[in-house]
C-alpha cells in the first residue's frame, strides 16, 4: 500500500477505535446510570421499580415533616395533590426545603411503598419550581378534572 | 440621560461591527488593498464604543440608577460597592455585554499584536471576528438590552443581587471564563481565514497557537474559579457536580486542549492540518453551545438568570449559522490541503494523535451526558437525569489513559521513535512511579483500584516530566546553566503537564479519601472527622452589611488535643430577597481542608452539622493555576515577541524544519 494511504488508514483506524471505545463506554455507563423521574401518582400506582435508583418529586405536604429526636432522620410526604408518597431521608436538607415547596429527591423505593432518599434537592430560588414537579402537578390536576370520564382507565400519560 | 448614551454606543458599535465584517473581507477578495487598511481602525472604534456602553452600565450600577430595569433587578442601595461593580455581570443582559466586551478586546488585541502578519490574513481574521461580534451585538440589542428603562415607575430600591453571587468568586469567575470562551473565537477566525485563503500552512498554525494557548489558560482559570466558588459558596463542599452548566465550560476546554496539541503538530511537522482546522471550528462551536445552554433557559440553574424563549431561539440560530457556514466552508476548502511529511507508527505525532483521540472521546462523552436528557425531554420521551456516576465511570478511565500516554509521550521524538529505546527510557520513571504511588496510597489507607490508577497517572506524569527536564538540562557547565538554557515554551509545557498531574492527584485523593459526616449537634457536643475533633462551643447572632446571620463557633483540634483552628460557619438571611444562605467555615491547608457547615435547626437546641475532611482538595485548583501559568509562560517565549522577526518567518515557511535553532522543547516550542 502507498505509505500515505497507509498512514491515513492508521489515523482512521485510531479514530474508529477511539470512537467505538467511547461509544461502548457511554452506552454501558448510560444503561447503569440513568435516573428516571416518577411522580407521586405513578409511585402510588406501583409503576416505580423497587430498589432501582430513581428520582421522585412533588410538593412537600403541609404538616407532614417529622424529625427523629435522636438523629438526623427525617420523614415527609411528597404530593401531587392526587397521591402522596412517604419519603425517608437522613442528612441535611437544603436551605430552601420547607413544607409547601417543590422538591426533587433521588433514591430508591423500598418494598413497603416508602421512598428512601439519599439526596434531596430544592433549588436556590424560592420562585423556582423544578420542571418535573410542575409537570407532575399539572398532570395530576388534569387527571382529577377528567376523573369521571376516565374512571376505569389508569394509563400513565407518558 | 446616560443610559440612552449607552444604547447609542451599542448601536454605533453594531454599525462598526457590520462594516468590519464586510469591508476588509471584500478588500481581501477583490484585491483592493486600501479596503484592508480599514480593518484595524474599525476594530479600535468597535472597542471604544463597547467600552463606552459597558462604562455607562457600570456607572448606572455604582450610582444606583434604578430607572434602568437591569440595575433595578440586580442591585440594591444596600449592596456593598464592590458587589455593585460585579453585579454589572450578575444577570443575563450584563453578562452578555461583558461577553461582547471580551470579544472586542480580543479583536483589538489581534489588531494590535499581529503587525507582522500579512495584511490580507489579518484583515480576514478581523472580519470574521467582526461577524461574530455582529451576531452577539444583535442578540444584545434585540433580546437582552441592558439599558431598558423602568420609566415612569422608577422603583425606590432594587431587587438586589442574588446572595449566591455576592461573593469574591463572582467578581472574577465570569470574566476569566468569558476570556477563555471568547478567546477561542480568535483561533476560529484564524481557521476560517485560512480556509478562505486556502493557505493552511505552518505559518497559520504558528499564528493561531499563542491565541489558543492564552484562551485555554483563561478558560482553565475560569473553570477552576467556578469550581472553587461552588466548593465554598454553594455551601456543601462539592467541587464538581457534572451539572450541565459546568459541563458547558468543560466541553470547550477539552476540545481546546486537543486543539492546542494538534496545533503544535501542525506547526512543527505540517501534518494534521484539516483536523486542526476542524478542531478550531468545533472548539468555538462548543463555546457557543455553552453560551446557548447557559443563557437560553434550557437549563435551570444558578446561571440561567431568566428564561425567555426568544433568547434561546436567537442563540440557537446563531449557533446553527456558525456551525453550518463554517463546516460548509470546511467541506469545500479542506480537501485542498494535503500532507507532505511522513512519520512513523511510533512517534511523537502518534502520541499526540492518541492524545487528541482521547480528548475528543472525552468531549463526546460529556456532550452526550449533557445533551441526552435535554433532547429526550424536548422530544417528550420522558424525563431523566444523568448523574455523577455516569461521568466518573466514563471520564476516569479516559483521564488515566491520557495520563499514561502523556508520560510516555514526553520522551518520544518527532518522525520516528525507536520502541526499545523508549522502553528503556521509561523503565526508571516507571519504577519510581510504582513505588511512589504505592507509598502514597498506603499513607492514605485502604486500597481502591480507581484511586491507585488516578494517583499513578498523576505521579507518572510528574516523574516523567522531571525526568525529561533532568535529561535535557544536563550540561557540562552545570545543572543551573542547563536549566536556564531551556526555552520558556518548554517550561510552559512542564508547568501545564505538572498542573494536570496536580489536579488529577487532588481530584482522586479528595474524592476517594475524603470524609463527610452529617451529625446532629448541640452546643457542647463534639464530633470526630478523620483525625480531627470538632467541638461545637456556641451559637450566636451577628449583623452584616445587608444580612443577618446565625453563626456557630467550632473548635478544631487534632488527636493530641492540640488546637488547630476555630471556625465560624454561618447561616445568613439576606434582607432584601429573604434568602437563606449557608456560609461554610473552612480551615484550608495545602494537604487538607476541614470544612464545617450548619444545616437546618432540627430541634430547639440542636442543629444538623456537616463536617468534612477533604485531603488535597486545594490541589484541584492549584493544578489549574499551574496550567494557566504554563500557558502564559509558553506565549512569553521569545519567538513570539514582535522584534524577533527574521528567524521566525524563515522557520515558519519550512514546516519540516526543526533544524536551525536548538529546540529541546519539541512540542512545546
Amino acid at each position: 500500500m502507498h505509505p500515505i494511504r497507509k498512514k491515513r488508514l492508521t489515523i482512521v483506524l485510531f479514530l474508529l477505535v477511539g470512537v467505538s471505545v467511547a461509544v461502548a463506554l457511554t452506552t454501558y455507563a448510560l444503561r447503569q446510570n440513568i435516573n428516571l423521574f416518577y411522580d407521586p401518582s405513578q409511585i402510588a400506582s406501583g409503576e416505580a421499580p423497587v430498589d432501582v435508583r430513581i428520582r421522585a418529586g412533588g410538593m412537600v405536604e403541609e404538616g407532614s415533616v417529622q424529625r427523629d429526636p435522636e438523629s438526623l432522620k427525617v420523614e415527609f410526604k411528597v404530593t401531587d395533590f392526587t397521591s402522596s408518597v412517604l419519603v425517608e431521608y437522613t442528612g441535611i436538607l437544603p436551605d430552601l426545603f420547607a413544607e409547601g415547596q417543590g422538591v426533587v429527591a433521588m433514591g430508591r423505593m423500598d418494598g413497603n411503598g416508602r421512598f428512601v432518599a439519599d439526596q434531596v434537592l430544592a433549588k436556590h430560588d424560592e420562585n423556582y419550581m423544578p420542571p418535573e414537579v410542575n409537570e407532575a402537578l399539572d398532570k395530576a390536576a388534569g387527571k382529577r378534572a377528567a376523573m369521571p370520564a376516565a374512571a376505569g382507565e389508569s394509563s400513565a400519560g407518558y | 440621560m446616560y443610559p440612552e448614551l449607552g444604547q447609542i454606543a451599542l448601536i454605533l458599535a453594531l454599525l462598526l461591527a457590520v462594516l468590519l465584517s464586510v469591508v476588509p473581507l471584500v478588500g481581501s477578495v477583490t484585491g483592493r488593498d486600501q479596503l484592508l487598511a480599514f480593518a484595524r481602525p474599525l476594530s479600535a472604534g468597535l472597542f471604544v464604543f463597547v467600552v463606552l456602553a459597558f462604562g455607562v452600565l457600570t456607572h448606572a450600577f455604582v450610582t444606583d440608577d434604578f430607572s434602568v430595569a437591569y440595575v433595578a433587578n440586580n442591585s440594591n442601595s444596600m449592596l456593598p460597592w464592590y458587589y455593585k461593580f460585579s453585579a454589572v455581570w450578575g444577570g443575563h443582559e450584563g453578562s452578555l455585554l461583558l461577553w461582547v466586551l471580551m470579544l472586542v478586546s480580543w479583536t483589538l488585541a489581534v489588531a494590535v499584536f499581529s503587525r507582522r502578519l500579512p495584511a490580507v490574513m489579518v484583515s480576514q481574521v478581523l472580519s470574521v471576528l467582526g461577524m461574530v461580534t455582529v451576531g452577539f451585538l444583535l442578540f444584545t440589542i434585540m433580546t437582552s438590552n441592558p439599558f431598558v428603562r423602568t420609566l415612569p415607575n422608577v422603583p425606590a430600591d432594587g431587587a438586589d443581587l442574588n446572595p449566591l453571587l455576592q461573593d469574591f468568586g463572582l467578581i472574577v469567575h465570569p470574566p476569566m471564563l468569558y476570556m477563555g470562551y471568547v478567546g477561542f473565537s480568535v483561533a476560529f477566525a484564524f481557521a476560517i481565514a485560512a480556509l478562505i485563503n486556502g493557505k493552511l500552512d505552518a505559518a497559520w498554525a504558528r499564528w493561531s497557537r499563542p491565541w489558543t494557548t492564552v484562551a485555554w489558560a483563561f478558560l482553565s482559570l475560569g473553570i477552576a474559579l467556578g469550581s472553587w466558588w461552588a466548593y465554598y459558596e454553594l455551601g456543601w463542599g462539592g467541587w464538581w457536580f457534572w451539572d450541565p452548566v459546568e459541563n458547558a465550560s468543560l466541553l470547550p476546554w477539552l476540545s481546546g486542549t486537543a486543539l492546542m496539541h494538534s496545533l503544535a503538530v501542525t506547526e512543527k511537522r505540517g501534518v494534521f492540518k484539516s483536523w486542526t482546522v476542524l478542531l478550531a471550528i468545533v472548539t468555538f462551536s462548543l463555546s457557543l453551545l455553552g453560551t446557548f445552554l447557559v443563557r437560553s433557559g434550557v437549563l435551570t440553574s444558578v446561571h440561567a438568570f431568566a428564561s425567555d424563549p426568544d433568547r434561546g431561539t436567537f442563540l440557537l440560530a446563531l449557533l446553527a449559522i456558525t456551525i453550518v457556514s463554517s463546516l460548509t466552508l470546511y467541506a469545500f476548502r479542506a480537501p485542498v490541503v494535503h500532507v507532505r511529511s511522513r512519520y512513523g507508527s511510533l512517534s511523537r505525532e502518534i502520541f499526540l494523535l492518541l492524545n487528541n483521540v482521547l480528548l475528543v472521546a472525552a468531549t463526546l462523552l460529556v456532550l452526550v451526558g449533557t445533551l441526552y436528557p435535554l433532547v429526550l425531554d424536548y422530544l417528550d420521551m420522558g424525563r431523566l437525569s444523568i448523574g455523577e456516576p455516569f461521568f466518573s465511570l466514563t471520564f476516569s478511565p479516559l483521564g488515566i489513559a491520557a495520563g499514561l500516554l502523556l508520560g510516555a509521550g514526553i520522551f518520544s521524538r518527532w518522525k520516528k521513535t525507536d520502541g526499545g529505546w523508549l522502553g528503556r527510557k521509561l523503565l526508571w520513571p516507571l519504577a519510581i512511579s510504582v513505588v511512589a504511588t504505592s507509598a502514597i496510597i498506603a499513607g492514605y489507607g485502604s486500597f481502591e483500584p480507581w484511586a491507585f490508577g488516578g494517583v499513578f497517572a498523576a505521579v507518572w506524569i510528574s516523574v516523567a516530566t522531571f525526568w525529561d527536564l533532568r535529561g535535557k538540562s544536563g550540561s557540562r557547565k552545570g545543572r543551573l546553566h542547563g536549566l536556564r538554557r531551556q526555552s520558556r515554551s518548554y517550561y510552559g509545557m512542564v508547568f501545564g503537564h505538572l498542573g494536570l498531574a496536580i489536579t488529577m492527584a487532588g481530584a482522586t485523593i479528595a474524592s476517594n479519601y475524603g470524609i463527610e459526616r452529617d451529625v446532629r449537634m448541640s452546643p457542647g457536643d463534639t464530633a470526630m472527622v478523620g483525625d480531627y475533633r470538632v467541638a461545637f462551643t456556641e451559637i450566636g447572632n451577628r449583623r452584616g452589611e445587608n444580612f443577618t446571620a446565625e453563626y456557630g463557633r467550632f473548635e478544631i483540634s487534632d488527636r493530641e488535643g492540640e488546637a488547630v483552628s476555630t471556625l465560624f460557619p454561618e447561616k445568613r438571611q439576606y434582607m432584601v430577597q429573604r434568602n437563606t444562605m449557608t456560609e461554610a467555615g473552612i480551615d484550608a491547608g495545602l494537604f487538607r481542608d476541614i470544612f464545617v457547615a450548619i444545616g437546618e435547626r432540627v430541634s430547639d437546641d440542636a442543629w444538623a452539622i456537616r463536617v468534612q475532611y477533604k485531603p488535597l482538595v486545594r490541589w484541584l485548583w492549584l493544578g489549574a493555576l499551574f496550567m494557566a501559568a504554563g500557558g502564559f509562560l509558553a506565549i512569553s517565549d521569545r519567538r513570539y515577541r514582535i522584534r524577533d522577526k527574521v528567524p521566525d518567518s524563515r522557520e515558519a515557511s519550512s514546516p519540516v524544519g526543526d533544524r536551525g535553532r536548538p529546540d529541546p522543547a519539541g512540542i512545546a516550542s
